[in-house]
């Protein structure tokens, strides 16, 4: 009897590994497939100005989709990030447009501005959390009124057209996006600390087990002396954070904001959560395969670029293809605990 | 047709059925028939093996090796409940209905009646209407299933394989959550069905109603068939000597007498809250207090407002000698005030992971050391719990949802108890769970009276009300009806009070 048991938790052990590895190797495999591909089809794909081109583009989403992978664990969802990152810019830009006259156009009207976006990146995560635990409203459609809000403000504010950034302090603020330290541009370094953080608030923090836990389920998590409201506003609270760390190395890039500025950003971080192993509807998050996700969505976009054979336009059919793919295969896993279902 | 022998012929029958888990062996060659218009009683602790055969029986799982009778052919079950259409149902013990759909959209699920190509609602309604009569259940077939109670919710499940022509009935604890008169009605109604014809098969831990209903009883214990015996040949005794194999003797431990003088650790006054009116009771140290009374009377209402689960419209409640405000239930655990909730699947365990989550949940706080969780401490909680309160699992990285309901009890006690507290509130303590484990846990509360925390127990079950407890609270629609003390203990006193007989004055 002891002999068997300490077998099977030999075998047990070994399972877990497998599992565990299975789980963050899928994702990783499939960039490693695209990045082959990419060469394969034009060597340029891999060299050092593509590979950091990449990189930065895919900081913005996945800067704000590390956010959102605390609201999907926790079991919610937040469809305002795009609109939500256009406002955070449209009124940054008109903040440090109207700073010039008090504080100039060098570092401290930068700094305030990327201040404001703080704060309000926080105050609209704030709002999607309120309305949601204590208002008891679905998160889906509270994300989806706010979404809508925030867009027309950013329609509004521009007037229809666009919001530009004063010259002087675009001249300030552009080394955000263009410049970088050793080698990497900065929002590669958002990014790298953005997922580092999020990675351990997630898997090493009781604040983590807790979203976890209220994803799993919520009864459960309220029984167990977990403040499921207040957790679940902070995870909301954490994607507005993202959505202004996304902003404030987006604005530098164009300069500007209009009302297509961050349009589908929304639907691109869930597809990266989703790709990354995350489960929709919560209880179970994985930081490094949302971070796997968004670099998987822009790397197809960058392929599309190097080679003729498919339209660029045919973007979104890739990324949606890759999405239900993962997906699928995400199921196909699940399968090994079959014949142990209750 | 067999007129040799007195019994009529199986409907269905196993035989020689062993079933594995990957490596794990669950049941080993055992046998058992249904015949028509018997109550079958399949009786065994809990991981004896009982589910596995029930879903054997039902083509939810495939045998390993055997084989499964129908009318005497053998024959393979189609899987996932497909075996309904051979009339064999089986009621989960989660019950299996749509929440948000009406009782009559529930019982025609899958088969509605049409008239010209629309859902013939009147003619549904109707069927289902005498269906509740029949059955004397006093809901509408619009009623909307979320808002009916537990019982209820059980009696749809019955109706619902009434209506499909059950042949062989297989119920998976169907009383555990009933109160004793909606087990009376449920009983009657298994009296109907048996006059008609339907082979039942029923899983209980309640041996008394075992032998009350049963015709014939099969005893399994750990995957292993022990015997299949006619009901009067056997007493509660000699059932549950059989399930444990080993003499019973003492399923309640010795009572050590409470101190009358130890002071108190809680007092409530006063208390209202919703489902509960000018509730007052004290609580002292090392002290085992029950409460008791019918299901919905207001016990679980009273514990989830002074551990901060739910609102309070007014009252005191002073803990360890203080007044305090309305607690949070982090700051009720902080305090050291603790409540285990009845309902273990749905708001005591995260199913779908593992102990070790489980098991610190609650205590989570503790395990914090740099503002991280201290994984290795939470290692040698779960070994420590694991060894205290014997859990036994197949494997330690199952989830929790895969443990049988007695070491699903025995982890969420082990949940509780790792904050230390020094009040525990067990709401339900044994519900679902075998006769070997419920020994274990009234022995556990004993021990932990014994070192001074105070324990109070909401029961529905008599016997452990009184086997148990110092002091036993009775309520009865929102109120404190009686509080007893040492003779007064008893099920006639507690009957009394709990059906509004009898009244004490406590002001």
């Amino acid at each position: 009897m002891t002999m068997m048991t300490a077998s099977d938790d030999k075998a047990a052990k070994t399972a877990k590994r497998f599992s565990v590895d299975f789980k963050t190797l899928g994702p990783a495999l499939a960039l490693l497939l695209l990045c082959i591909i990419g060469f394969l089809l034009n060597p340029a794909f891999v060299s050092e100005g593509n590979l950091t081109n990449l990189l930065t583009r895919s900081a913005f989403i996945g800067i704000i989709a590390v956010g959102a992978t605390f609201v999907i664990t926790a079991g919610g969802i937040d469809l305002s990030v795009g609109s939500m990152a256009a406002a955070i810019a449209g009124v940054m830009i008109i903040v440090m447009n109207n700073a010039v006259e008090t504080l100039g156009t060098g570092v401290p009207t930068v700094l305030f501005g990327c201040g404001i976006a703080i704060l309000l990146g926080i105050g609209a995560g704030w709002i999607n959390g309120a309305l949601t635990t204590r208002g008891k409203i679905e998160a889906f459609i509270v994300t989806l009124g706010t979404m809508g809000i925030y867009r027309s403000l950013v329609t509004y504010f521009a007037d229809g057209g666009t919001l530009s950034l004063n010259f002087d302090i675009r001249g300030t603020y552009r080394p955000v996006y263009y410049d970088g330290f050793l080698g990497l541009p900065f929002p590669v370094w958002v990014f790298i600390g953005v997922a580092i953080c999020g990675w351990l608030l997630l898997n090493r923090t009781a604040f983590g087990r807790y979203c976890t836990a209220i994803g799993s389920n919520e009864a459960v998590a309220k029984y167990s002396a977990i403040n499921v409201d207040r957790v679940k506003t902070l995870t909301y609270i954490i994607q507005g954070l993202c959505v202004s760390f996304a902003t404030i190395i987006y604005v530098p890039r164009l300069g500007s904001a209009s009302a297509s500025t961050g349009v589908l950003w929304e639907l691109e971080a869930i597809a990266a959560v989703i790709i990354g192993g995350t489960v929709l509807k919560g209880g179970y998050g994985r930081i490094g395969g949302t971070i796997l996700g968004a670099l998987i969505l822009t790397t197809i976009g960058n392929i599309l670029n190097f080679t003729d054979m498919i339209s660029n336009y045919l973007n979104g059919t890739m990324q949606g293809l890759i999405i239900i793919v993962a997906v699928l295969l995400q199921r196909s896993d699940w399968k090994f605990g079959r014949n142990s279902k209750s | 047709m067999d007129f040799g022998t007195s019994a009529p012929a199986a409907i269905v029958e196993a035989v020689n059925i062993s079933k594995s888990f990957g490596p794990v062996p669950v049941l080993f060659s055992v046998s058992m028939d249904i015949r028509p218009g018997e109550v079958h009683a399949l009786i065994g602790e809990n991981g004896a093996g009982k589910s596995t055969l029930m879903k054997i029986l039902s083509g939810f799982h495939d045998p390993t090796s055997g084989q499964i009778r129908l009318d005497g052919k053998q024959t393979t079950l189609p899987p996932n409940g497909a075996a309904e259409k051979l009339g064999i149902v089986l009621i989960h013990q989660e019950l299996n209905l749509a929440e948000q759909m009406t009782v009559e959209e529930n019982v025609f699920l899958g088969r509605e009646a049409r008239s010209n190509g629309f859902l013939d609602r009147k003619g549904m309604r109707e069927a289902v209407q005498g269906l509740l009569d029949e059955i004397g259940l006093e809901i509408s077939p619009t009623d909307r299933i979320s808002d009916l109670t537990i019982a209820q919710k059980q009696m749809v499940e019955i109706v619902k394989a009434v209506s499909r022509n059950a042949r062989i009935l297989i119920m998976d604890e169907p009383t555990a959550v009933l109160t004793e008169e909606e087990t009376e009605v449920f009983f009657r109604q298994v009296e109907k069905l048996k006059e008609s014809g339907v082979g039942i098969v029923f899983v209980s831990h309640k041996l008394n109603e075992v032998k009350a209903i049963a015709d014939r009883i099969t005893i399994l214990r750990d995957g292993q068939w022990i015997d299949t015996r006619l009901s009067r040949d056997l007493t509660p005794d000699t059932m549950a000597q059989m399930m444990v194999g080993r003499e019973l003797s003492d399923l309640y431990p010795p009572m050590h007498e409470a101190d009358v003088d130890a002071e108190m650790v809680l007092e409530v006054q006063n208390l209202r809250a919703p489902g509960i009116d000018d509730v007052s009771f004290s609580l002292r140290k090392g002290e085992i207090l029950g409460f008791s009374g019918l299901i919905g009377s207001g016990r679980t209402a009273v514990f989830e407002a002074v551990c901060g689960l739910a609102p309070i419209d007014s009252g005191t409640i002073r803990l360890f000698g203080s007044e305090t405000a309305p607690l949070s239930v982090a700051r009720a655990r902080d305090a050291g005030l603790a409540y285990l909730t009845k309902d273990r699947k749905e708001k005591g365990l995260l199913l779908d992971k593992k102990m070790q989550p489980n098991l610190t949940l609650f205590a989570l706080p503790k395990f914090v050391k740099n503002f991280a969780i201290d994984k290795k401490a939470e290692e040698s909680a779960l070994e420590r719990a694991i060894r205290r309160f014997d859990v036994r699992a197949r494997d330690p990285g199952i989830t929790v949802g895969k443990l049988s309901g007695g070491n699903q009890q025995k982890l969420l006690l082990a949940k509780i108890m790792e904050c230390d507290p020094r009040i525990v509130i067990i709401d339900e303590p044994t519900r679902g769970i075998d006769v070997g484990t419920k020994q274990q846990i009234y022995h556990f509360i004993a021990a932990l009276a014994a070192e001074g925390v105070s324990v109070v127990v909401i029961s529905s079950e008599m016997p452990e009300i009184i086997g148990i407890c110092h002091r036993v609270a009775v309520m009865r629609e929102g109120r404190i009806t009686g509080i007893l003390t040492g003779d007064h203990i008893n099920e006639n006193e507690i009957m009394r009070y709990a059906a509004g007989l009898k009244r004490e004055d406590l002001h």
